[in-house]
């Protein structure tokens, strides 16, 4: 189960130019227009990076974990708004690993959607093995 | 042609296995239309005017004869016993019931075909040449490419909520058969000093803002084809306009941004991407391409064909082209006969193409972005035996390229979309050129229609192209000259006012009349409007 149920006590995210214009913070907010490379000089002291999904259609936040996860980000990648359960698995193949969807999901369809998938065809940023790796040993 | 093995089997039936799950839940009310939507539209299944159309995936357009016979068995079972063969080489039906789509992808599953990806705001069916592994003159088989393609964009994470559709060509050969420069990508496989290499070209495409796509790199090196395509793509799916979904297609950001700065960004991703081990190893091509080995042709089979049959050696000289083995010929059926809808083909048409294919043509189908049927590897002494099997099937039209063999959308007659009906207007500019003799001696004559702007029907790749659109509430058609999908390509130009059907008829006519007075020796049509615009034409239409 990789959704994460985040504690009321847990700090709460700046906004990406709040956290360029000073700051001690450990997590912050990206919007989906924000270009999450701008973060990657701090990726070190981040625990935790909040990336929006105003809608589910807007996907520009697959792209943003991906990049940071590719930058060697390490913490929490949360997923925070129009989350829909048939996008999460999709989420944690580009380095998603927590949740916090609008709506609430239903825990057996999250359950099912992240283990549909036996194998993948390509490399992404949840460290699977593609397929093609798979098929020459 | 490409068999799955057990990683594919999987995938598709998990695929299978998702969607039925998710019709359930729409069906039992858990899931709203509005998020129903992209899930449906990511399995091929669009609601249309008076039904669920459900569009099956033909990759790159090749098809063996079981798979053939699928196609013809789900028309019979789950539609009203025809199919509609697409410009993206797919085949589409128009009369699916929502609570039937789960087991119609079951019997897809079952020969190894699917819907995934034929809709939706992802990247859909990779297209290429139909006469590839076939054609003289390409310089390999562009479909290994094409596989490798498809199964890199198939549930790409990153890649399924872009901000538009996004369409990738492959070809391998100078003449260009698959319309690749009105595509998102169009990749061509080109040799320099002795290698071969990808040439990109990006941001193509028609639709209301037609655009034919620039080159961004001359030559990739075929073991970087993913990384790079993922690098144009992550671009886009970054930058691309999500405000207005008339402008969020690939072409208007590069046309915003200029090709110039699109390729200085691909190459930035590039340069990051490229480090992430998205490339396969030639190992997995090789596996892929010894796949599409060339048949076991016989190099010795008879070179000469029997042309005693005049209707016979009509038909051999139209629609027969040329196979690089000696002995062997490409056989293109036409889906255009007069009176028809173009692209459609009954239950018993297709079993009886995959008969053809599975006795004379090494198993092998193709489906063409012109709505037509190849059988890729025929000898030519089998020629009339196919030919009057197909012509006892209405299946002989002569008119491969001729002025009625009419790229159509489905129009008003289908779509939600359509402003006007393209069915009809096909149907009688057909029968207005009905005589043979009159449509060969206007020669290649690529007509195209689409039933709004959306340009599902090409018209703007058209030699002559024709544009329905909605008039203070009446169908009215804009005529538009000097397009072409081929090497040659270019975006056709409106001729001025439009006209009713009929009128619309009427001005092609003039059109062609006038091209007949003007030509000069050895010119197409396209040629002599190139040569001497469009003023006589505009002169002779409008007076």
């Amino acid at each position: 189960m990789v959704e994460h149920l985040h504690s009321d006590g847990e700090e709460p995210c700046v906004t990406l130019d709040a956290f360029l214009n000073q700051s001690n913070a450990t997590a912050v907010r990206l919007e989906s227009d924000e270009d999450a490379r701008a973060l990657i000089p701090y990726l070190d002291r981040l625990k935790l990076i909040e990336v929006a999904f105003p809608k589910f259609r807007d996907g520009r936040g697959y792209s943003s974990a991906r990049i940071l996860r590719e930058a060697g980000y390490a913490g929490e990648l949360r997923a925070q708004g129009d989350v829909l359960v048939d996008q999460i698995a999709y989420m944690k193949r580009c380095g998603f690993d927590s949740f916090a969807p609008e709506k609430p999901l239903d825990p057996a369809d999250v359950e099912a959607a992240l283990t549909r998938w036996p194998e993948h065809y390509q490399t992404a940023a949840d460290g699977a093995v593609p397929i093609w790796k798979l098929r020459h040993g | 042609m490409y068999k799955y093995d057990e990683y594919d089997h999987a995938m598709v039936a998990a695929r299978v296995a998702e969607f039925s799950d998710q019709v359930r839940r729409r069906l039992a009310g858990e899931i709203t239309e509005d998020q129903f939507k992209p899930l449906r539209l990511m399995n091929g299944l669009y609601l249309q005017l008076h039904a669920y159309m459900l569009r099956v995936a033909v990759p790159y357009g090749t098809l063996d004869s079981r798979q053939m016979r699928m196609l013809a068995h789900i028309a019979r079972k789950y539609d009203r016993d025809y199919g509609h063969f697409t410009t993206r080489q797919n085949i589409q039906y128009n009369w699916i019931k929502l609570e039937d789509a789960p087991a119609i992808l079951e019997d897809l599953a079952s020969v190894e075909m699917h819907a995934i990806q034929t809709s939706g705001n992802c990247i859909r069916n990779i297209s290429s040449d139909q006469w590839a592994g076939a054609a003289a003159d390409e310089i390999t088989d562009p479909r290994p490419w094409a596989e490798l393609l498809r199964q890199w964009s198939s549930f790409h994470p990153e890649f399924s909520y872009l901000p538009r559709k996004f369409k990738i060509a492959v070809i391998a050969a100078d003449e260009d058969r698959a319309a690749m420069r009105l595509h998102d990508i169009g990749i061509q496989i080109v040799e320099k000093d002795g290698q071969h290499g990808a040439a990109f070209y990006v941001g193509g495409g028609m639709g209301r803002t037609p655009m034919i796509a620039p080159l961004i790199k001359d030559f990739v090196p075929l073991e970087d084809m993913l990384s790079y395509a993922e690098a144009c793509l992550r671009v886009y799916n970054r930058y691309g306009r999500r405000d207005n979904i008339y402008k969020a297609r690939i072409k208007i950001l590069i046309h915003e941004l200029g090709a110039d700065e699109y390729r200085r960004q691909v190459e930035e991703e590039w340069a990051h991407v490229k480090s992430l081990g998205i490339d396969p190893p030639k190992a997995e091509f090789d596996r892929i391409a010894a796949q599409f080995a060339p048949p076991a042709l016989d190099a010795s089979a008879p070179d000469e064909i029997d042309r005693s049959d005049p209707d016979f050696a009509v038909w051999v000289d139209q629609n027969v082209a040329k196979h690089k083995m000696p002995g062997h010929a490409i056989v293109n059926i036409s889906l255009k006969p007069v009176g028809g809808i173009p692209g459609d083909a009954s239950s018993a048409q297709i079993d009886l193409m995959a008969d053809l294919a599975e006795k004379y043509s090494h198993d092998e189908l193709r489906v063409t972005h012109a709505q037509n049927i190849v059988l890729p590897h025929v000898r030519k002494a089998d020629l009339y035996a196919i030919w009057q099997a197909l012509d006892a099937a209405g299946l002989a039209t002569p008119n491969l390229d001729l002025i009625s063999d009419i790229i159509a959308c489905p129009g008003l007659d289908y779509c939600s979309l359509a402003n006007a009906r393209s069915i009809p207007v096909a149907q009688k500019i057909a029968a207005r050129f009905s005589d043979l003799g009159r449509q060969k001696e206007l020669g290649e004559l690529k007509l195209k229609i689409s039933g709004c702007i959306n340009a599902c029907g090409h018209h703007h790749a058209g030699h002559i192209g024709i544009l329905g659109v909605d008039r203070k509430g009446t169908e009215n058609y804009q005529l538009l000259l000097g397009g072409s999908g081929a090497e040659d390509v270019s975006l056709g130009t409106i001729t001025g006012p439009g006209f009713d059907e009929d009128g619309i008829v009427d001005a092609i006519e003039r059109v062609t009349d006038k091209y007949l007075a003007e030509r000069a020796e050895g010119e197409r049509f396209v040629d002599t409007y190139r040569r001497v615009g469009m003023a006589p034409f505009k002169e002779a239409i409008y007076g």
